[in-house]
């Protein structure tokens, strides 16, 4: 158990801001994140990114969110890892006021996708990937997940359209949501003639980059108690890496990682897979939804697939995942991928889910990955 | 381009010079200072072959700066006989050629080029044994 909890929450929509710069999309979710919170007391910022040097130009963004959001001369830092620097940057805020140094520590991710476009924005995302032996060849991370997913399809003898559940699911939730990137339903039908991005990975299994913030902010649990109504209690929070290149594991289809990221934060929690309410996981493929479930405990090798097919991934289903869209649907914003998930799940857990809540949440689980599977960073929130 | 840092690789580039375990034997591409298997020293320099099978492939349509002119291109796992996993364009080769499994041999090919005055990085690529398609 941690003694941290969220006191506020903010964020934008997901979408192909033009008119919106990097240091304004963050102010909108830190500006948000303060008004929810009804305080702006703040000793600490904490910014997950992954990308604004390539894509905009632009480091340094702890000074500069610090700078531009009003609050010059705190202390501010910039949390990298890869597509899970989001959460990377929740578990740093999480440390720093649990050691007590830190009272009220505020976290954005922010990622400002489309300052940058073409084989730019892939050379960039591929950035998470092994620089010597991977990118060097021409992989993406989409061609990483192909091969991921081509694999799992001979082993486990799945097809292609085994997997379109995970991207009905998703939109259909994203639908529901006004923050989500694409708002369109998806029928199962289309999902195996789509056009492929890396075969067999299609466009609709790849999610969408977007331009997007998120933030909250925490404070020690006991003062959130008296500060506002419905405070959401960080009970579990883990990072845990594996090999960098897909290659240098023994069985590129178990996300180590990911399972020893879920072990220690559900263990932490004091909870089970059975207290899980809902699961915020990193679907940035399906094969990742699929092999992340499996990993987790929520499925044995080889069968994540089949929670989508039965409809157990569902809201109404025994492990709801995406449940504003996911990744695939609301979008993925890279850096800030993991703090749009972090909000998801409080705001479930809160009851202020509007049409995508789910009813009586009081645990929920959230899982941030970067690049094949290197990083994963899951949190247990609790109300 | 970094000229150095592409320079100092030309050995697992040109020829998959990995390395052995001192302990349990266990072979290792790339090299890696430190056994997988039993974390114990490897320092001592192994040559691939250059043969194995395909463990998994994808053909890549939305390509990296860098590599546009190639697209679409293959990329495969290869399980290299003596036993570690190299991610690798497969070359010389169509899709409907290669499936999980099939022989496959290194090959020396330019991997990717930076415009018209830079640097030409050339390294290993895998093609289908010439005597599997003969």
């Amino acid at each position: 158990m941690t003694n941290v909890s969220i006191i506020g929450l903010g964020q934008t929509d997901v979408s192909e801001k033009w008119e919106t710069s990097l240091r304004h999309l963050a102010w909108y979710a830190v500006e948000a994140a303060i008004d929810d919170a009804a305080t702006s007391k703040i000793d600490a910022i904490y910014v997950g990114n992954m990308l604004a040097g390539e894509l905009s130009g632009q480091r340094h963004l702890g000074a500069l969110v610090a700078d531009f959001s009003g609050m010059r001369g705190i202390e501010a830092v910039t949390v990298e890892a890869a597509q899970a620097s989001g959460a990377a940057a929740v578990r740093q805020a999480v440390i720093a006021v649990s050691s007590g140094l830190i009272e009220t520590a505020l976290v954005v991710g922010v990622e400002k996708s489309s300052d940058t476009t073409g084989s730019a924005l892939t050379t960039a995302h591929a950035l998470s990937l092994d620089a010597d032996y991977e990118t060097i060849q021409g992989l993406t991370m989409e061609a990483a997940q192909a091969l991921m997913m081509r694999r799992y399809m001979h082993e486990y003898g799945v097809e292609v359209s085994d997997f379109a559940g995970f991207s009905v699911n998703a939109h259909a939730n994203g639908a529901l949501n006004p923050l989500a990137m694409y708002r369109n339903r998806l029928r199962a039908e289309r999902f195996a003639a789509a056009p492929v991005v890396a075969d067999p990975v299609s466009l609709f299994d790849a999610a969408p980059g977007g331009d997007g913030a998120a933030a909250i902010i925490v404070t020690r649990s006991e003062r959130a108690e008296d500060m506002v109504p419905k405070p959401v209690h960080i009970a579990g929070s883990a990072i845990a890496t594996d090999s960098l290149s897909l290659s240098d594991r023994k069985n590129p289809l178990f996300l180590r990682a990911s399972a020893e990221s879920a072990r220690k934060a559900m263990a932490q929690a004091g909870v089970t897979h059975a207290d899980i309410d809902l699961f915020e996981l990193h679907d940035s493929t399906t094969i990742m939804a699929a092999l992340s479930l499996e990993a987790a405990g929520f499925a044995a090798p080889g069968e994540g697939w089949m929670l989508a097919r039965d409809g157990e991934i569902a809201r109404d289903g025994s492990i709801p995942i995406s449940t504003f869209g996911g990744l695939k649907a609301r979008g993925n914003p890279a850096g800030a991928t993991g703090v749009y998930q972090i909000v998801e799940v409080a705001r479930q857990l809160r009851g202020q889910a509007f049409d995508n809540q789910i009813d009586g949440v009081t645990v929920g689980m959230t899982q941030n990955i970067g690049g094949s599977g290197a990083t994963a960073v899951t949190h247990v929130l609790k109300v | 381009m970094e000229v150095s840092r592409h320079w100092r690789l030309q050995k697992q580039r040109y020829q998959l010079v990995g390395e052995t375990c001192d302990n349990c034997g266990v072979k290792l591409f790339p090299p890696r200072d430190v056994c997988l298997e039993c974390e114990a020293p490897a320092y001592e320099l192994f040559t691939f072959a250059g043969t194995g099978e395909v463990y998994s492939f994808t053909t890549v349509y939305d390509a990296p700066a860098g590599f546009e002119g190639m697209a679409p291109y293959m990329m495969a796992m290869v399980k290299l006989d003596e036993g570690p996993i190299v991610t690798a364009q497969l070359t010389d080769v169509w899709p409907g050629d290669v499936e999980i499994g099939t022989r496959v041999e290194m090959v020396t090919r330019k991997l990717r080029t930076d415009g018209d005055e830079g640097m030409i990085v050339y390294g290993y690529k895998f093609r289908p044994m010439l005597e599997a398609i003969a």
